[in-house]
């Protein structure tokens, strides 16, 4: 194992973008991922923000935790995970109210997101505030890179459109069922099986070259 | 029984003490109000600009012609008074004019409920063509890629170019409008709803219906009020 405070730093910041993605991996966040991911600029936007509330949190969370008894810990999360959430809103309206129209609900309910709450307190309760800060940024970008690949799919097969932009002819019938939520399930689904087939084919991989040593 | 269950039956220490517990959920709960409130007082001004100029756009896009605008509102007793500033529960109403200062038509501000939550929704009234010319979501809630096609959908849009609200002999609107089946229109008072936004295509029509039956005889005995506005409005 490598213990280079460089890599180490590196790795936590790698992580959440591939090994441990949250979505792909962890199976986390699953009610924003299914809610908002019918078009890309969606999926861009929740994404941005829940990255936001995860970075400000954890390391809000980091810097407190030598203050926060472990009996009221959740509690205290979720004070801070809600603070967060409704500066990002605010923030949110000020830049676009188009923006702010087109998430409609779903900002809310970032305050639920359990990938938020569950990297407070698997890793940010017990690190100093760089390494939270690099788990968060790792863990958000996955977060939205996860809600693009989903979205991006949705959005293609259910409107013909990526990024608003026409891909197919005019002729293209929309699959409507890939933008409502059984379509969510159905990409979800769909991608899952190409990671776990992917990991599965690296384990055979790594397994056939130690035996052929 | 319960000595094979020492976690039930805790040995008699000291319970942990209650103030550094009271002491972080007070401390983060100032912290985290502060934090909303400085949030709140920096953002305020250009989200209350920024919902002003969104307004005031959809204002003019509802009204195509209107060069100026004057604010009015509807008293409860059916009165049209000139109306500045902001309030809650005004039934405000927007008179549009052209270059000569004539009345172009009306934008009104409805609401009701949508699937998700209150719908907020502006339209344009010609007296001259007694119909909506144009109508736009101003505030709502509703399903991202689904029944926020009500606001998109051109198909949808187009319901709004002439939607007819004639009043009858009685002086109340002839048609009530009703939101239709997709592809069913066959009247001009009827809105061709959205193919799998159904719930949020029957919101606005309702909300329009409700809103119309109401105020479109009041504003058309008051008439007269809207259009010597554009005078009124021209002292320093």
């Amino acid at each position: 194992m490598n213990t280079d405070p460089a890599h180490l730093s590196t790795n936590e910041f790698i992580k959440g973008l591939w090994r441990e993605n949250p979505i792909f991996v962890q199976v986390l966040g699953m009610c924003p991922a299914l809610a908002v991911t019918n078009s890309v600029i969606n999926a861009i936007a929740m994404g941005l923000a829940t990255t936001f509330v995860l970075i400000m949190s954890s390391m809000l969370v980091s810097s407190l935790r030598s203050f926060i008894p472990k009996q009221v810990r959740i509690a205290s999360y979720i004070l801070i995970i809600a603070t967060f959430v409704t500066v990002a809103e605010y923030f949110i309206q000020a830049i676009s109210i188009e923006l702010h129209k087109n998430l409609g609900a779903f900002i809310a309910l970032i305050v639920v997101n359990c990938l938020i709450l569950g990297r407070a307190e698997a890793f940010a309760s017990k690190n100093t505030i760089w390494p939270a800060f690099l788990d968060a940024a790792g863990m958000g970008l996955g977060f939205t890179f996860a809600l693009i690949c989903l979205g991006g799919v949705r959005e293609l097969i259910g409107n013909g459109t990526l990024l608003g932009y026409m891909i197919f002819s005019e002729n293209y019938q929309p699959w409507i069922v890939m933008i409502l939520p059984g379509g969510g399930f159905f990409s979800l689904g769909a991608w899952l099986l190409l990671f776990n087939w992917m990991k599965s084919r690296k384990e055979r991989l790594n397994l056939a070259a130690e035996n052929s040593h | 029984m319960n000595h094979h269950h020492p976690t039930l039956n805790p040995p008699a220490t000291e319970p942990p003490s209650s103030w550094p517990m009271i002491r972080a959920l007070a401390g983060i709960g100032i912290l985290c109000s502060l934090l909303i409130v400085s949030t709140w007082q920096l953002t305020l001004p250009t989200i209350t600009k920024k919902k002003n100029e969104y307004l005031e756009k959809a204002i003019y896009q509802v009204l195509p012609g209107a060069t100026s605008k004057k604010t009015f509102k509807i008293t409860p007793d059916g009165k049209v008074e000139q109306f500045e500033g902001e309030e809650r529960g005004v039934q405000r109403v927007f008179a549009g004019y052209d270059d000569q200062g004539r009345l172009v038509g009306l934008a009104i501000e409805a609401r009701g409920q949508g699937f998700q939550d209150v719908l907020k929704i502006l339209y344009g009234f010609s007296p001259e063509k007694q119909a909506i010319i144009g109508m736009r979501v101003l505030e709502s809630k509703e399903t991202p890629g689904l029944g926020d096609k009500i606001e998109k959908d051109p198909d949808f849009l187009a319901n709004f170019k002439e939607l007819d609200v004639s009043l009858d002999e009685n002086a109340q609107i002839r048609n009530p409008i009703v939101p239709v089946k997709h592809g069913t229109k066959a009247n001009p008072w009827e809105i061709d709803s959205i193919t799998g936004a159904t719930i949020s295509s029957k919101a606005v029509a309702n909300i329009l219906r409700e809103n119309t039956l109401r105020l479109i005889p009041v504003v058309m005995k008051n008439l007269q009020t809207f259009e010597d506005g554009s005078l009124a409005g021209n002292g320093p």
